[in-house]
């Protein structure tokens, strides 16, 4: 049992670890839209975008 | 989608002999007009197309002409931009400028994809954010290489709108609110997981599996993970309930503060100590219920909130002003914010009025269904007046402003709502009432606990105190209300009933009284045509074509309605000229025939040489008939009707089937009102209201004594025209119609936004379910707890099984609120 002396202290640390990526997560922004990224997947983003053609600001 | 006979890009018939196409996938396809044609261009030259193979809506409708790039131009001044950019430009530097756009138009994810994608391939384009949940886009450009008037010009092109607007006040808070919400709720959940780790081997653990100081690590180990719930996550429940306690009075916040202080408090204690029992499990399981409900809450009423914003954006941020007039027509465009009282302006047909006015020039039609509710166009001749907001239908008016910015119409009803929401709560305290009482019991009983054992057995005192906080841990009182509104809420909004205010689903359930107003609640507030009646001879179909002609191109809700049945009659005929006549009608020549359209004595006046014919059917009662004559012969009458909405006449009956009396307001003439009251067995009318008889009439029924012993009418308003907001206010709960105009929706405690009638009863229905289950949720509560409060006052409750009782009875609370999610 003695490994617990070093597995808990290291769960405690961990859940610290993950604490710090939710708090990185949701303070950019990840969670405020749930719905787009999963549409962008879906989209065909793959291909270069051409550039607009000259006369678009005609 | 393949159909040659409807427009690829938004779906409408393509009109007999249109030879319009755009090459997209591979193939020639069909489209209705040129403004199709060239947004669908747009888009396939920008290699876009995949837009048309992910879309699972189609456009609201034809695409607009793109506007001119110079009518833009207007938005890149820095005068007007200091309104809402976020880093307006500075002079020279080069920084980034940074805007907000609503988007207007979008009807699916992919219109979203389309516009995120045609925004960044723009050059000068820095970046662009488009959040699908609330159709905005955050677009940071470079101010040397493009201007804001080609950023919105570029989203025209693919048949969108965007408005920039101001987001720095509310959003940026509303967006603080949400992540500090969700990231309190995160933490506790993260704890609550991990403490519930370490206990479980605690409690299955038998005599001597454990030596006391991997017990003692355990309990170190949870306390640590604790701190972030109790000191981060609950915060707030302290705060308020140290407010609560200053303010002298019990609100829900206090025992939930008090349950998690104790029981944290006797934890601590006990692993400092190193005697006792440790309760960090149950209150971080706790904290994290209780925040869970409370995110999800949140999220749904800032996605109301949504709708005020674009109220502001009814009235357009550009105005055509005529700054030598009347010695010069010259116009120049200028921000509506610098427009100052006594200025002209000029208005186009199909534009929106910037600000409240009067009419120096021109005759017209205003459609004021927005502001008044008033679904017919309202002449408008020099002298009268024009309320921003409304829209211009017919020929050009030059007025000049009478009033502008915080004094408009619009900006007076904004402010209206604003007061009549901040207002409202009431009733709502019913259940924090009944819950503070409670608390005072259990604080007594843990108090008389206390001193009882402290006399019996002074070493057992505290536990047992504890034990009697963590039972009756009113868990399963706090959450029976909440966990019962959010199942309803979100069961309703899967039906296309949002719920906005946490009152209304309480309130639904006492309404006795049904009040509608007619425009466009009823009604559709367009007109149909029924009935086609040929005079001399001539074929229904050709009059039709005819009128059709005449009428192409306009706005008037007659025309509207002429147009939209011309498809099956042939089509339009082709044009040569019309001229529009307010009040009136239409002449112009079609066929080869001069032809007038509109009321009969001006066609009868001197004009047609035939006689009036005998037969001519009458208006009047919702309905309205226009008469088409050459100059030799009466061709045609047609009748038409203001449409009701396909499932009125079984909502008013599913409303009285469900005990209530429904009335009908309306601000329309008496005939029209009582032709549908008529149709739909509403006995209850009242014609021509103005708003403030509305609001009497309104506070006349709720002044009455109800069925149900002593408690006075419960009155329920459905409405949908900004006009409506002070009535839906003052109604004890109100439901607005959203597909009529979303702008309503910002006032009301509801949103029908599937534009279904019927389910105002199925939401009624709901409701009461709910008030019979939360009732159900609460006295199981209290039989809980007046069973395990002795119990545990008498020590005969150990601590886990404590506990097991208060988690135990959560979830049946919880359970039995699930059951209005199905």
């Amino acid at each position: 049992m003695e490994s617990l002396y070093i597995l808990i202290p290291l769960s405690v640390a961990l859940i610290g670890g993950v604490l710090w990526l939710l708090w990185w997560s949701v303070g950019s922004g990840q969670f405020d839209d749930l719905e787009g990224p999963g549409h962008r997947v879906l989209m065909d983003d793959d291909r270069p975008v051409p550039a607009p053609p000259p006369d678009d600001l005609r | 989608m393949t159909d040659l006979n409807s427009c690829y890009h938004c779906g409408l018939p393509v009109p007999a002999g249109e030879r319009l196409a755009v090459r997209i996938g591979g193939a020639l396809r069909p489209m209705c007009c040129r403004g199709c044609q060239a947004v669908a261009q747009a888009i396939a030259d920008a290699g876009m197309e995949a837009y048309y193979t992910q879309r699972t809506a189609l456009p609201g409708g034809r695409a607009e002409p793109v506007p001119d790039l110079a009518e833009l131009a207007v938005y890149d001044s820095p005068a007007l931009q200091a309104g809402f950019l976020d880093a307006p430009p500075a002079d020279g530097d080069g920084a980034p400028c940074e805007v907000n756009l609503m988007l207007e138009g979008v009807t699916c994810a992919a219109c979203l994809w389309l516009n995120e994608r045609h925004l960044a391939a723009q050059p000068g384009v820095l970046a662009v954010e488009v959040n699908f949940s609330i159709h905005r886009a955050k677009v940071r450009w470079d101010p040397a290489r493009t201007q804001l008037s080609r950023l919105l010009r570029a989203v025209a092109a693919i048949g969108y709108r965007a408005h920039p607007f101001d987001a720095r006040r509310r959003d940026a808070l509303m967006q603080r609110e949400r992540r500090t919400a969700l990231w309190r709720f995160l933490v506790a959940g993260l704890s609550s997981m991990q403490v519930m780790m370490y206990a479980v081997p605690v409690y299955l653990a038998t005599e001597g599996d454990m030596t006391a100081g991997d017990e003692n690590l355990i309990r170190w180990a949870s306390l640590a993970l604790t701190l972030p719930a109790i000191f981060y996550s609950s915060a707030h429940f302290f705060r308020n309930a140290v407010r609560d306690l200053r303010l002298r009075r019990l609100g829900m916040d206090v025992p939930v503060a008090l349950g998690i202080a104790v029981a944290f408090a006797a934890s601590v204690w006990a692993t400092v100590a190193g005697t006792g029992e440790v309760y960090f499990d149950s209150v971080t399981m706790f904290v994290f219920l209780l925040l869970g409900g409370r995110y999800l809450e949140l999220r749904v009423r800032q996605r109301a909130t949504d709708a005020v914003d674009r109220l502001s954006a009814v009235v357009p941020a550009v105005a055509e002003r005529l700054p030598e007039w009347p010695a010069s027509r010259r116009a120049e465009a200028v921000a509506v914010a610098s427009l100052a009282v006594g200025d002209v302006l000029s208005v186009a047909p199909g534009a929106v009025v910037p600000a409240d006015g009067v009419v120096v020039e021109g005759d017209s039609a205003a459609d004021e269904s927005l502001l008044t509710g008033e679904s017919l166009p309202v002449p408008k001749a020099a002298g009268a007046t024009v309320t921003g907001g409304s829209i211009n239908l017919q020929s050009p008016l030059l007025l000049r402003v009478t009033r502008i910015g915080a004094e408009t119409t619009v900006q007076a009803i904004v402010r209206l709502l604003d007061r009549a929401m901040s207002e409202k709560p009431r009733g709502v305290m019913d259940a924090d009432r009944v819950a503070g009482r409670f608390v005072a019991l259990v604080l007594v009983a843990a108090a008389l606990t206390v001193a009882a054992w402290l006399w019996l057995e002074p070493a057992r005192a505290v536990w047992v105190a504890v034990s009697v906080l963590v039972v009756t841990c009113p868990c399963a009182l706090a959450l029976a209300t909440p966990a019962a509104l959010t199942a309803a809420t979100t069961r309703l909004a899967r039906q296309g009933v949002l719920v906005t205010r946490g009152h209304a689903l309480e309130t639904l359930a006492r309404v006795t009284d049904v009040v509608f107003d007619k425009t466009g609640t009823l009604t559709r507030g367009r007109l149909r045509l029924l009935q086609v009646l040929p005079h001399a001879g001539v074929a229904a179909a050709d009059c039709h074509r005819l009128a059709a002609a005449l009428e192409q191109g306009s706005r008037h809700p007659v025309a509207l309605a002429l147009l939209a049945g011309a498809d099956a009659a042939g089509g339009p005929l082709p044009l040569a000229e019309a001229r529009h006549l307010t009040g009136r009608g239409v002449e112009g020549s079609a066929g080869g025939l001069v032809l007038r359209l509109g009321a009969a004595d001006w066609l009868a006046d001197g004009w047609c040489a035939a006689p009036v014919p005998s037969d001519l059917p009458a208006g009047g009662a919702g309905r309205v008939v226009v008469h088409l004559a050459s100059r030799q012969s009466w061709l045609a009458s047609f009748v038409m009707e203001d449409e009701l909405r396909p499932d009125a006449a079984a909502a008013v009956e599913a409303l009285q089937a469900a005990g209530c009396r429904v009335h009908l307001l309306s601000g329309d003439q008496a005939s029209a009102v009582d032709a549908v009251a008529d149709r739909l067995g509403i006995v209850e009318r009242v014609a021509r209201a103005s708003p403030a008889s509305k609001l009497e009439y309104v506070q006349h029924i709720q002044g009455r004594p109800g069925p149900d012993r002593g408690h006075p009418r419960c009155v329920l308003m459905v409405g949908d025209g900004v006009n409506d907001a002070p009535v839906l206010a003052a109604a004890d709960v109100s439901l607005a119609v959203a597909s009529a105009s979303d702008v309503a929706g910002a006032s009301a405690d509801g949103l029908l936004l599937s534009g279904r009638l019927i389910d105002i009863a199925l939401a009624l229905q709901r409701a009461r379910m709910t008030q019979r289950i939360i009732r159900q949720n609460l006295v199981w509560a209290m039989l809980y707890n007046a069973a395990a409060i002795p119990l545990a006052a008498a020590g005969l409750v150990s601590p886990w099984l404590a506990g097991l009782g208060m988690a135990g009875s959560s979830l049946l609370v919880v359970g039995n609120a699930l059951r209005l999610s199905r």
